[in-house]
Protein backbone atom coordinates (compact mmCIF):
# COMPACT_ATOMS: atom_id res chain seq x y z
CA UNK A 1 0.00 0.00 0.00
CA UNK A 2 2.53 2.36 0.89
CA UNK A 3 4.67 1.37 -2.06
CA UNK A 4 1.97 2.11 -4.29
CA UNK A 5 0.74 5.44 -2.20
CA UNK A 6 3.88 7.68 -2.53
CA UNK A 7 5.11 6.86 -6.50
CA UNK A 8 1.57 8.38 -7.58
CA UNK A 9 1.90 11.37 -5.36
CA UNK A 10 5.23 11.88 -7.20
CA UNK A 11 4.05 11.48 -10.59
CA UNK A 12 1.10 13.99 -9.99
CA UNK A 13 3.46 16.60 -8.33
CA UNK A 14 4.67 17.92 -11.41
CA UNK A 15 1.63 18.70 -12.60
CA UNK A 16 1.38 21.44 -10.08
CA UNK A 17 4.98 22.43 -10.13
CA UNK A 18 3.95 25.48 -12.73
CA UNK A 19 7.63 27.67 -13.52
CA UNK A 20 5.76 29.76 -11.18
CA UNK A 21 7.31 29.48 -7.46
CA UNK A 22 10.75 29.53 -7.82
CA UNK A 23 10.75 32.53 -9.27
CA UNK A 24 8.52 33.69 -6.90
CA UNK A 25 10.72 32.30 -3.87
CA UNK A 26 13.29 34.40 -5.33
CA UNK A 27 11.56 37.26 -5.25
CA UNK A 28 10.29 37.05 -1.76
CA UNK A 29 14.32 36.33 -0.88
CA UNK A 30 15.00 39.43 -2.32
CA UNK A 31 11.74 41.78 -0.39
CA UNK A 32 11.88 40.24 2.84
CA UNK A 33 14.44 39.62 5.64
CA UNK A 34 14.49 37.57 8.62
CA UNK A 35 13.23 38.88 11.92
CA UNK A 36 14.02 37.50 15.67
CA UNK A 37 12.55 33.86 14.89
CA UNK A 38 11.03 34.25 11.78
CA UNK A 39 14.59 32.93 9.69
CA UNK A 40 14.31 33.41 5.74
CA UNK A 41 13.84 29.65 5.72
CA UNK A 42 10.19 29.97 6.26
CA UNK A 43 9.80 31.98 2.60
CA UNK A 44 10.57 28.18 0.81
CA UNK A 45 7.36 25.87 0.59
CA UNK A 46 6.78 22.10 1.19
CA UNK A 47 5.03 20.44 -1.08
CA UNK A 48 1.90 20.53 0.42
CA UNK A 49 1.69 24.19 0.77
CA UNK A 50 2.72 24.17 -3.01
CA UNK A 51 0.06 22.28 -3.91
CA UNK A 52 -2.69 23.36 -1.69
CA UNK A 53 -1.67 26.87 -3.24
CA UNK A 54 -1.72 25.71 -7.05
CA UNK A 55 -5.16 23.98 -6.67
CA UNK A 56 -6.35 26.82 -4.32
CA UNK A 57 -6.90 24.68 -1.70
CA UNK A 58 -8.60 21.87 -3.36
CA UNK A 59 -6.29 18.98 -4.74
CA UNK A 60 -7.16 15.75 -6.75
CA UNK A 61 -8.97 13.56 -4.18
CA UNK A 62 -5.82 11.24 -5.02
CA UNK A 63 -3.10 14.03 -4.34
CA UNK A 64 -5.38 14.68 -1.44
CA UNK A 65 -5.44 11.05 0.31
CA UNK A 66 -1.98 10.01 -0.67
CA UNK A 67 -0.42 13.30 0.90
CA UNK A 68 -2.89 13.34 3.95
CA UNK A 69 -1.27 9.50 4.40
CA UNK A 70 2.26 10.67 4.59
CA UNK A 71 1.37 13.84 7.20
CA UNK A 72 -0.27 11.15 9.15
CA UNK A 73 2.89 9.51 9.66
CA UNK A 74 4.60 12.62 11.25
CA UNK A 75 1.91 12.08 14.51
CA UNK A 76 3.60 10.41 17.11
CA UNK A 77 0.92 9.45 19.68
CA UNK A 78 1.80 9.48 23.53
CA UNK A 79 0.52 6.33 25.41
CA UNK A 80 -2.34 6.23 27.65
CA UNK A 81 -4.62 8.64 28.29
CA UNK A 82 -4.78 11.33 26.05
CA UNK A 83 -6.84 13.86 27.98
CA UNK A 84 -4.56 16.48 29.70
CA UNK A 85 -5.83 19.45 32.05
CA UNK A 86 -8.77 21.42 30.59
CA UNK A 87 -8.01 24.43 32.50
CA UNK A 88 -4.63 24.89 31.48
CA UNK A 89 -6.14 23.94 27.79
CA UNK A 90 -8.18 26.61 27.94
CA UNK A 91 -5.56 29.35 28.87
CA UNK A 92 -3.45 27.46 26.03
CA UNK A 93 -6.85 27.91 23.95
CA UNK A 94 -6.60 31.74 24.48
CA UNK A 95 -3.35 32.64 23.59
CA UNK A 96 -2.41 33.71 20.29
CA UNK A 97 1.11 34.13 20.90
CA UNK A 98 3.77 31.89 19.16
CA UNK A 99 6.23 31.90 16.17
CA UNK A 100 6.18 35.66 15.47
CA UNK A 101 9.31 37.58 15.19
CA UNK A 102 7.16 39.74 18.05
CA UNK A 103 7.64 36.63 20.27
CA UNK A 104 9.90 35.86 22.56
CA UNK A 105 11.72 32.61 21.48
CA UNK A 106 11.51 29.47 24.03
CA UNK A 107 8.90 31.31 25.39
CA UNK A 108 5.76 28.58 25.50
CA UNK A 109 3.32 28.89 22.42
CA UNK A 110 -0.79 29.04 22.63
CA UNK A 111 -3.05 27.79 19.95
CA UNK A 112 -4.71 30.71 19.30
CA UNK A 113 -8.09 28.37 18.77
CA UNK A 114 -10.57 30.94 20.01
CA UNK A 115 -9.36 33.58 16.53
CA UNK A 116 -11.36 30.28 14.58
CA UNK A 117 -12.98 28.50 17.11
CA UNK A 118 -15.60 28.78 19.65
CA UNK A 119 -15.03 26.73 22.70
CA UNK A 120 -16.41 27.77 26.52
CA UNK A 121 -19.35 29.35 26.05
CA UNK A 122 -18.19 31.69 28.60
CA UNK A 123 -16.21 33.11 25.83
CA UNK A 124 -18.22 35.56 23.30
CA UNK A 125 -15.29 36.97 21.42
CA UNK A 126 -14.52 33.94 19.64
CA UNK A 127 -13.95 33.26 15.19
CA UNK A 128 -15.34 31.73 12.95
CA UNK A 129 -12.72 30.54 10.42
CA UNK A 130 -13.08 27.03 12.11
CA UNK A 131 -15.80 25.28 13.27
CA UNK A 132 -17.59 25.58 16.62
CA UNK A 133 -17.11 23.37 19.17
CA UNK A 134 -19.07 24.25 21.66
CA UNK A 135 -20.42 20.76 23.54
CA UNK A 136 -17.76 18.80 21.55
CA UNK A 137 -17.24 15.89 23.31
CA UNK A 138 -20.55 15.98 25.11
CA UNK A 139 -21.93 15.32 21.85
CA UNK A 140 -18.85 12.61 20.84
CA UNK A 141 -17.41 10.84 24.39
CA UNK A 142 -14.46 10.47 25.16
CA UNK A 143 -13.14 7.36 24.26
CA UNK A 144 -9.88 6.28 23.14
CA UNK A 145 -10.97 6.59 19.31
CA UNK A 146 -12.07 10.33 19.61
CA UNK A 147 -8.99 11.08 22.14
CA UNK A 148 -6.65 9.98 19.38
CA UNK A 149 -8.71 11.96 16.65
CA UNK A 150 -8.64 14.99 18.19
CA UNK A 151 -5.09 14.98 19.16
CA UNK A 152 -3.99 14.05 15.69
CA UNK A 153 -5.78 16.75 14.44
CA UNK A 154 -4.67 19.74 16.90
CA UNK A 155 -0.42 18.12 15.78
CA UNK A 156 -1.12 17.93 12.38
CA UNK A 157 -5.03 19.04 10.88
CA UNK A 158 -3.36 18.23 7.53
CA UNK A 159 -3.28 14.63 8.10
CA UNK A 160 -7.44 14.79 7.93
CA UNK A 161 -7.79 17.45 5.48
CA UNK A 162 -4.68 18.33 3.44
CA UNK A 163 -5.85 22.16 2.71
CA UNK A 164 -7.13 22.85 5.50
CA UNK A 165 -6.70 26.39 7.36
CA UNK A 166 -5.64 25.07 10.31
CA UNK A 167 -2.19 25.17 11.41
CA UNK A 168 -0.11 22.21 12.09
CA UNK A 169 0.34 23.12 15.18
CA UNK A 170 2.56 20.09 17.05
CA UNK A 171 4.25 19.11 13.82
CA UNK A 172 5.22 22.94 13.64
CA UNK A 173 6.99 22.94 16.98
CA UNK A 174 4.41 25.54 18.20
CA UNK A 175 2.49 23.25 20.44
CA UNK A 176 4.52 20.44 22.95
CA UNK A 177 2.86 17.08 23.02
CA UNK A 178 1.69 17.85 26.85
CA UNK A 179 0.16 21.51 25.65
CA UNK A 180 -1.91 19.07 22.82
CA UNK A 181 -2.77 16.60 25.48
CA UNK A 182 -4.48 19.47 27.46
CA UNK A 183 -6.17 21.23 24.98
CA UNK A 184 -8.18 17.41 23.71
CA UNK A 185 -8.58 17.63 27.50
CA UNK A 186 -10.75 20.94 26.80
CA UNK A 187 -12.62 19.70 24.29
CA UNK A 188 -13.10 16.24 25.74
CA UNK A 189 -12.78 15.99 29.60
CA UNK A 190 -16.89 16.22 30.86
CA UNK A 191 -16.08 18.80 33.66
CA UNK A 192 -14.63 20.90 30.83
CA UNK A 193 -16.72 24.60 30.27
CA UNK A 194 -17.06 23.04 26.71
CA UNK A 195 -19.07 20.57 27.68
CA UNK A 196 -21.47 21.77 30.10
CA UNK B 1 -14.21 54.88 18.87
CA UNK B 2 -16.63 54.02 21.58
CA UNK B 3 -15.51 50.58 21.66
CA UNK B 4 -11.76 51.72 22.12
CA UNK B 5 -13.18 54.18 25.51
CA UNK B 6 -14.70 50.83 26.52
CA UNK B 7 -12.01 49.07 26.33
CA UNK B 8 -10.21 51.22 28.08
CA UNK B 9 -12.81 51.72 31.05
CA UNK B 10 -12.94 47.97 31.01
CA UNK B 11 -9.33 47.81 31.56
CA UNK B 12 -9.38 50.47 33.99
CA UNK B 13 -11.68 48.53 35.90
CA UNK B 14 -9.99 45.59 36.45
CA UNK B 15 -6.31 47.31 37.19
CA UNK B 16 -6.80 50.90 38.52
CA UNK B 17 -3.02 51.09 39.30
CA UNK B 18 -2.40 51.45 35.38
CA UNK B 19 -5.60 53.24 34.87
CA UNK B 20 -4.38 55.82 37.17
CA UNK B 21 -1.05 56.25 35.26
CA UNK B 22 -1.09 55.60 31.43
CA UNK B 23 -5.17 55.41 31.51
CA UNK B 24 -5.85 59.09 32.49
CA UNK B 25 -3.73 60.13 29.62
CA UNK B 26 -5.28 58.14 27.15
CA UNK B 27 -8.51 59.42 28.06
CA UNK B 28 -6.92 62.97 28.21
CA UNK B 29 -6.09 62.05 24.30
CA UNK B 30 -9.37 60.75 23.17
CA UNK B 31 -11.38 63.89 24.99
CA UNK B 32 -9.19 66.25 22.89
CA UNK B 33 -9.35 64.57 19.89
CA UNK B 34 -12.97 63.97 20.28
CA UNK B 35 -13.27 68.05 21.06
CA UNK B 36 -11.20 69.01 17.95
CA UNK B 37 -13.02 66.48 15.62
CA UNK B 38 -12.37 63.16 13.90
CA UNK B 39 -8.35 61.79 14.89
CA UNK B 40 -7.45 61.45 11.24
CA UNK B 41 -7.86 65.06 10.75
CA UNK B 42 -4.98 66.07 13.38
CA UNK B 43 -2.82 63.96 11.48
CA UNK B 44 -3.86 65.49 7.89
CA UNK B 45 -3.25 68.71 9.55
CA UNK B 46 0.44 67.61 11.07
CA UNK B 47 1.35 65.70 7.70
CA UNK B 48 0.58 69.03 5.45
CA UNK B 49 3.21 70.95 8.31
CA UNK B 50 5.72 68.32 7.73
CA UNK B 51 5.19 68.21 3.46
CA UNK B 52 6.13 72.23 3.64
CA UNK B 53 9.01 71.38 6.15
CA UNK B 54 12.21 72.08 4.94
CA UNK B 55 14.58 69.06 5.75
CA UNK B 56 17.56 67.04 4.75
CA UNK B 57 20.85 68.24 2.81
CA UNK B 58 19.14 70.03 0.54
CA UNK B 59 16.89 71.96 3.11
CA UNK B 60 14.07 71.57 0.49
CA UNK B 61 10.06 70.90 1.28
CA UNK B 62 7.99 68.21 -0.32
CA UNK B 63 6.34 70.74 -2.11
CA UNK B 64 8.07 69.59 -5.62
CA UNK B 65 7.52 65.68 -4.86
CA UNK B 66 5.97 64.20 -8.06
CA UNK B 67 3.20 62.12 -6.87
CA UNK B 68 2.26 60.97 -10.70
CA UNK B 69 0.33 63.92 -11.40
CA UNK B 70 3.31 66.27 -11.81
CA UNK B 71 5.51 68.21 -9.08
CA UNK B 72 3.92 69.43 -6.15
CA UNK B 73 0.16 67.82 -7.21
CA UNK B 74 -1.43 66.55 -3.94
CA UNK B 75 -5.39 66.60 -5.11
CA UNK B 76 -6.45 63.64 -6.33
CA UNK B 77 -2.99 61.75 -6.73
CA UNK B 78 -3.45 59.32 -3.75
CA UNK B 79 -6.41 58.13 -5.66
CA UNK B 80 -4.40 57.21 -8.47
CA UNK B 81 -1.83 54.95 -6.71
CA UNK B 82 -0.13 52.76 -6.82
CA UNK B 83 1.46 53.11 -10.31
CA UNK B 84 4.45 53.23 -12.37
CA UNK B 85 6.72 56.24 -12.17
CA UNK B 86 9.12 56.40 -15.05
CA UNK B 87 12.12 57.96 -12.83
CA UNK B 88 12.57 55.20 -10.66
CA UNK B 89 11.48 52.90 -13.67
CA UNK B 90 9.57 50.87 -10.79
CA UNK B 91 5.80 50.91 -9.44
CA UNK B 92 4.84 52.47 -6.14
CA UNK B 93 2.64 53.04 -3.41
CA UNK B 94 2.11 56.30 -1.93
CA UNK B 95 4.43 55.96 1.38
CA UNK B 96 7.19 54.60 -1.37
CA UNK B 97 6.50 56.98 -3.28
CA UNK B 98 6.93 59.31 -0.32
CA UNK B 99 10.41 57.93 0.80
CA UNK B 100 11.86 58.57 -2.94
CA UNK B 101 10.83 62.07 -2.54
CA UNK B 102 12.79 62.07 0.36
CA UNK B 103 15.53 60.35 -0.59
CA UNK B 104 16.03 62.34 -4.21
CA UNK B 105 14.68 66.10 -3.21
CA UNK B 106 15.61 66.26 0.11
CA UNK B 107 19.01 64.61 -0.35
CA UNK B 108 18.38 62.27 2.86
CA UNK B 109 19.57 58.69 2.58
CA UNK B 110 17.50 56.16 2.30
CA UNK B 111 18.77 54.95 6.14
CA UNK B 112 17.86 58.19 7.66
CA UNK B 113 14.47 58.87 5.96
CA UNK B 114 13.64 55.45 6.44
CA UNK B 115 14.70 54.70 10.03
CA UNK B 116 11.60 54.57 11.67
CA UNK B 117 8.61 54.17 9.18
CA UNK B 118 5.50 53.01 11.49
CA UNK B 119 5.33 55.00 14.49
CA UNK B 120 3.94 54.46 18.01
CA UNK B 121 0.86 56.36 19.74
CA UNK B 122 3.00 59.01 21.56
CA UNK B 123 5.30 58.76 18.90
CA UNK B 124 3.85 58.38 14.98
CA UNK B 125 6.21 58.12 12.15
CA UNK B 126 6.79 60.97 9.14
CA UNK B 127 4.88 58.47 7.02
CA UNK B 128 2.33 58.19 9.04
CA UNK B 129 1.53 61.84 9.12
CA UNK B 130 1.86 62.50 5.62
CA UNK B 131 0.12 59.75 4.33
CA UNK B 132 -2.74 60.88 6.58
CA UNK B 133 -2.21 64.59 4.74
CA UNK B 134 -1.77 63.41 1.13
CA UNK B 135 -5.02 60.86 1.13
CA UNK B 136 -7.24 63.07 2.12
CA UNK B 137 -6.38 65.35 -0.79
CA UNK B 138 -8.19 62.35 -3.06
CA UNK B 139 -11.55 62.30 -0.44
CA UNK B 140 -14.24 61.70 -3.49
CA UNK B 141 -11.83 60.52 -5.95
CA UNK B 142 -12.70 57.25 -8.23
CA UNK B 143 -9.46 55.01 -6.90
CA UNK B 144 -7.81 54.41 -10.32
CA UNK B 145 -4.31 52.54 -9.78
CA UNK B 146 -2.03 52.36 -12.52
CA UNK B 147 -3.02 49.59 -15.11
CA UNK B 148 -1.40 49.69 -18.28
CA UNK B 149 2.18 49.85 -17.73
CA UNK B 150 3.65 45.92 -18.30
CA UNK B 151 5.69 46.85 -14.99
CA UNK B 152 1.72 47.65 -13.66
CA UNK B 153 0.82 44.37 -14.97
CA UNK B 154 3.69 42.76 -13.58
CA UNK B 155 3.02 44.11 -10.08
CA UNK B 156 -0.47 43.20 -9.89
CA UNK B 157 0.35 39.16 -11.05
CA UNK B 158 3.12 39.21 -8.09
CA UNK B 159 0.54 40.27 -5.54
CA UNK B 160 -2.19 37.76 -6.76
CA UNK B 161 0.22 35.45 -6.40
CA UNK B 162 1.79 36.59 -2.97
CA UNK B 163 -2.29 36.92 -1.73
CA UNK B 164 -2.62 32.83 -2.38
CA UNK B 165 0.97 31.76 -1.41
CA UNK B 166 0.59 29.56 1.64
CA UNK B 167 4.30 29.37 3.15
CA UNK B 168 5.73 29.38 7.11
CA UNK B 169 5.35 27.13 10.17
CA UNK B 170 1.47 27.95 10.01
CA UNK B 171 0.80 27.25 6.23
CA UNK B 172 -0.57 30.38 5.76
CA UNK B 173 -1.69 32.80 2.43
CA UNK B 174 -3.48 35.97 2.65
CA UNK B 175 -6.77 34.18 2.27
CA UNK B 176 -6.57 31.96 5.58
CA UNK B 177 -7.97 34.77 7.02
CA UNK B 178 -8.98 36.66 3.74
CA UNK B 179 -10.07 34.32 1.65
CA UNK B 180 -13.98 33.16 2.93
CA UNK B 181 -17.15 35.57 2.81
CA UNK B 182 -18.39 36.43 6.71
CA UNK B 183 -15.74 34.72 8.58
CA UNK B 184 -13.72 36.70 11.84
CA UNK B 185 -10.54 36.20 13.80
CA UNK B 186 -12.52 36.15 17.73
CA UNK B 187 -14.86 39.67 17.00
CA UNK B 188 -12.88 41.16 14.05
CA UNK B 189 -14.72 40.78 10.59
CA UNK B 190 -12.81 39.77 7.90
CA UNK B 191 -13.14 41.22 4.22
CA UNK B 192 -12.61 38.41 1.66
CA UNK B 193 -10.06 40.71 -0.56
CA UNK B 194 -10.01 38.94 -3.55
CA UNK B 195 -13.65 39.78 -4.56
CA UNK B 196 -14.37 43.68 -5.46
CA UNK B 197 -17.06 44.18 -3.41
CA UNK B 198 -14.87 44.06 -0.37
CA UNK B 199 -11.51 44.96 -1.84
CA UNK B 200 -13.35 48.38 -2.72
CA UNK B 201 -14.61 49.25 0.87
CA UNK B 202 -11.36 48.72 2.59
CA UNK B 203 -9.18 50.37 -0.14
CA UNK B 204 -11.63 53.03 0.34
CA UNK B 205 -10.44 54.05 3.53
CA UNK B 206 -7.16 53.48 3.96
CA UNK B 207 -5.15 54.49 5.85
CA UNK B 208 -6.96 54.96 8.81
CA UNK B 209 -6.95 56.21 12.64
CA UNK B 210 -7.19 53.08 14.73
CA UNK B 211 -8.80 53.66 17.88
CA UNK B 212 -7.91 50.46 19.84
CA UNK B 213 -4.17 51.53 19.78
CA UNK B 214 -4.53 55.44 19.04
CA UNK B 215 -2.30 54.89 16.15
CA UNK B 216 -2.61 56.33 12.78
CA UNK B 217 -2.01 53.00 10.29
CA UNK B 218 -0.52 52.68 6.50
CA UNK B 219 -1.35 49.78 4.26
CA UNK B 220 2.39 49.26 4.02
CA UNK B 221 1.87 49.08 8.02
CA UNK B 222 -1.16 46.68 7.30
CA UNK B 223 0.90 44.42 4.88
CA UNK B 224 3.84 44.18 7.39
CA UNK B 225 1.36 43.55 10.50
CA UNK B 226 0.06 40.74 8.35
CA UNK B 227 2.92 39.14 7.72
CA UNK B 228 4.04 39.05 11.47
CA UNK B 229 0.85 37.29 12.23
CA UNK B 230 0.98 34.57 9.03
CA UNK B 231 4.61 33.82 10.94
CA UNK B 232 6.59 35.02 8.17
CA UNK B 233 9.48 37.04 7.82
CA UNK B 234 9.58 40.62 7.70
CA UNK B 235 8.83 42.37 4.35
CA UNK B 236 10.95 45.14 3.82
CA UNK B 237 9.52 48.37 4.09
CA UNK B 238 8.46 49.52 0.05
CA UNK B 239 9.74 46.71 -1.24
CA UNK B 240 8.03 45.40 -4.69
CA UNK B 241 6.00 42.32 -2.70
CA UNK B 242 4.48 45.11 -0.38
CA UNK B 243 3.67 47.52 -3.13
CA UNK B 244 2.33 44.20 -5.13
CA UNK B 245 -0.02 43.66 -2.97
CA UNK B 246 -1.04 46.83 -2.06
CA UNK B 247 -1.14 47.35 -5.74
CA UNK B 248 -3.67 43.70 -6.43
CA UNK B 249 -6.30 45.01 -3.43
CA UNK B 250 -6.43 48.15 -4.75
CA UNK B 251 -7.08 47.34 -8.16
CA UNK B 252 -9.28 44.62 -7.28
CA UNK B 253 -11.50 47.55 -5.20
CA UNK B 254 -11.05 50.29 -8.23
CA UNK B 255 -13.33 52.69 -9.40
CA UNK B 256 -14.56 52.99 -5.29
CA UNK B 257 -15.17 56.58 -3.95
CA UNK B 258 -12.16 57.28 -1.80
CA UNK B 259 -13.79 58.13 1.42
CA UNK B 260 -10.81 60.10 3.24
CA UNK B 261 -8.36 58.43 5.62
CA UNK B 262 -10.75 56.22 8.13
CA UNK B 263 -11.60 54.73 11.44
CA UNK B 264 -10.70 51.21 12.05
CA UNK B 265 -11.62 49.28 15.59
Amino acid sequence: MKRRVLPLALLVLPAFAGAGDPDVQKLMQRDFHARGQATMQRIAQDGLQRICTESRDRPPADVAKALEADQMKTIAFPAGSLIGDWKRGEQIAQNGRGLQWTDKPGEPAGGSCYNCHRLSPAEFSYGTIGPSLLGFGKLRGNGPEIQRYVYGKIYNAKAYNLCSQMPRLGYSGTLTPEQIRDLVGLLLDPASPVNQ
Amino acid sequence: MRAGLAALLALCFFIPRVCAQEGSQEIQRYRQMVAEGSPAELFELEGEALWKKRQGPKQVSLDKCDLGLGPGVVKGAYARLPRYFKDADRVMDLETRLLHCMTTLQGRTREVAAARVFGSADNPSEFEYLSAYVAAQSLGAHISPGMAHPKEKEAYEFGHTLYFRRAGPWDFACTSCHGEEGKRIRMQDLPALAQPKYAGPAIATWPAYRVSTSQFITLQWRINDCYRQMRMPEPDFGSAATVALIHFLTVTGKGEVYRGPGNKR
